[in-house]
């Protein structure tokens, strides 16, 4: 199992990479979508 | 009454080489589901049809939901921070989810006295509980960055209504087939909102309770790697010491910041509570505008991609330029654009938008730096409940924007007539308020030394003088 690098009093980390990616992952694409529905609303005062 | 025992503080301190970029999404996780609080609009006129009531009578449920917000921040915040987060995240879950399904159900019965008690007064304390539950903990984790940190989650809180507005209309879509989201006129039944409400209220069990399981806080002799704690001391305002909750409201500091917060809400609001038939109107001519509706809702998103961006954007910079210099920005530079909006607004499209999305920004920046402030200011110990405490100004200037704005416009002319000269009063008097704010802001000067905590008085306090010298 990869990790990430150190924080910790210069210790390496111990907390999965593929479970941080996982976790911003999870927040982050319901956003996107939330993003892109907006920019696209907001395309019609632009004309779009 | 005791936690159990996987939601106490002691079963949640972080061990060593525990990644701190697992909690920014722990806490995006939690605002993310309570930003819904925004997009109750997708909604309004079919539970105005659905009871056969007023906008007004439905307008209510919001208005309960946010002061609730207000109320439970202030009277559950030193709860939150005796307790920790994950205890914190998982009630406002808790109470949010519950909102929802009661809520629902006095959808489906047609109770609208049931909506009021489940999203109105249940769910409202969740909202509380949930905005002020990550704060503190943030802060900990990021005290070389605590103004990216809180930006990061409150940013969150602009970013649940951009979700939840147009999962809202595919869903209704899909449980109301004659619904269709793209036609305005369109309105789903309201079986399709109580399905909606139930089906929210799953959706964000799963996501607030991921919130709640990975969140960590840092043991007390935790610091960031690189992290100089004598970088601290060096900026102007910040302190080292701490004050608590109840001494924290002794402070003229507290108030004074108050006024700050309350002036720059209630300036935003003004704004964001009138965005569509405002830009209609400061391009009328006699009955018709050149803004069509359509564009007026493009204006709306753009608003709100204008105020979650400023959250990140305006409180990561306070980091660089400090807190204070920060809000001088909001609050001075905003007096200029509101002068610019009401003078020149009228004259092109471009300035309108310009204008109004830049001091949306501040209005969302505003919300996003004060808990970093108010960790300058008061230290690290009780900062959530601070924060609670302050989130009144926030319920307070919810009731007055909108009251400033419709009292103004109310003399000014009839909806639908009204032209950009009828709005410069209301401008004006936002102009005036953000004068206020910039004033005190300028007062703002250190706690006084009287306010501080003891060393290692309580169990409490010796646990924060652990903490804070962590990060000394």
């Amino acid at each position: 199992m990869s990790h990430t690098s150190s924080d910790h009093h210069g210790q390496r980390s111990t907390t999965p990479v593929a479970f941080i990616a996982f976790a911003w992952t999870l927040v982050g694409v319901p956003l996107a979508y939330g993003l892109y529905n907006t920019v696209k609303a907001a395309g019609a005062l632009f004309g779009g | 009454m005791a936690l159990p025992g996987f939601l106490q503080r002691e079963r949640i301190v972080a061990r060593p080489g525990f990644n701190r970029w697992l909690i920014p999404p722990a806490a995006l996780a939690v605002h993310l589901c309570i930003g819904q609080a925004y997009a109750t609009s997708v909604y309004k006129a079919s539970l105005v049809t659905h009871f056969d009531t007023t906008l007004t009578a439905i307008g209510i449920i919001f208005s309960i939901a946010i002061v609730m917000l207000g109320l439970s921040a202030a009277l559950f915040g030193t709860w939150v921070d005796k307790n920790g987060p994950r205890a914190a995240m998982f009630t406002s879950a808790v109470f949010w989810v519950t909102g929802f399904l009661v809520g629902g159900l006095g959808i489906e019965t047609r109770q609208l006295w049931l909506v009021y008690l489940g999203y109105g007064v249940i769910g409202g304390i969740g909202l509380g509980i949930g905005y002020i539950s990550p704060v503190s903990t943030l802060i900990k984790w990021f005290p070389d960055r605590p103004g990216l940190a809180t930006g990061m989650a409150i940013m969150g809180f602009g970013g649940g209504a951009l979700i939840a507005a147009p999962l809202s209309r595919q869903l209704m879509s899909y449980y109301d087939p004659t619904y269709v989201p793209s036609d305005s006129s369109s309105v789903p039944n309201g079986d399709a909102v109580a399905a909606l409400f139930f089906t929210l209220a799953a959706l964000y069990a799963v996501f607030m309770m991921f919130g709640a399981f990975i969140v960590r806080v840092p043991a007390s002799d935790w610091r960031p790697a690189g992290f100089d704690p004598a970088s601290v001391k060096k900026k102007a305002l910040v302190t080292t010491e701490n004050v608590s909750a109840n001494n924290a409201i002794k402070t003229p500091q507290f108030w004074l910041l108050w006024t700050v917060l309350f002036c720059n809400v209630t300036a935003g609001i003004g704004i964001l509570e009138q965005a569509s038939p405002m830009i209609q109107d400061f391009f009328r001519t006699g009955e018709t505008s050149t803004v069509a509706a359509a564009t007026g809702a493009g204006f709306v998103g753009l608003l709100s991609l204008f105020n979650m961006g400023g959250r990140f954007a305006w409180s990561t910079t306070s980091d660089f330029i400090g807190r204070k210099p920060i809000y001088m920005v909001y609050l001075g530079v905003g007096i200029v654009l509101y002068v610019v909006l009401a003078l020149f607004g009228s004259t092109a499209t471009w300035i309108f938008v310009l204008t109004a999305a830049i001091i949306i920004s501040f209005y969302g920046g505003g919300f996003a730096t004060v808990p970093a402030y108010l960790r300058d200011l008061f230290g690290t110990y009780q900062v959530g409940a601070i924060h609670g405490r302050l989130l009144t100004a926030w319920a307070a200037a919810g009731v007055a924007g909108p009251l400033i704005v419709n009292g103004v416009l109310d003399t000014q002319g009839t909806p639908g007539q009204l032209v950009a000269a009828n709005y410069r009063p209301a401008l004006f008097i936002m102009v005036g308020l953000l004068a206020v704010g910039f004033v005190a802001n300028l007062l703002i000067k250190p706690v006084a030394e009287k306010y501080w905590e003891p060393k290692a008085v309580t169990p409490a306090t010796a646990r924060a003088d652990a903490e804070r010298s962590s990060v000394r």
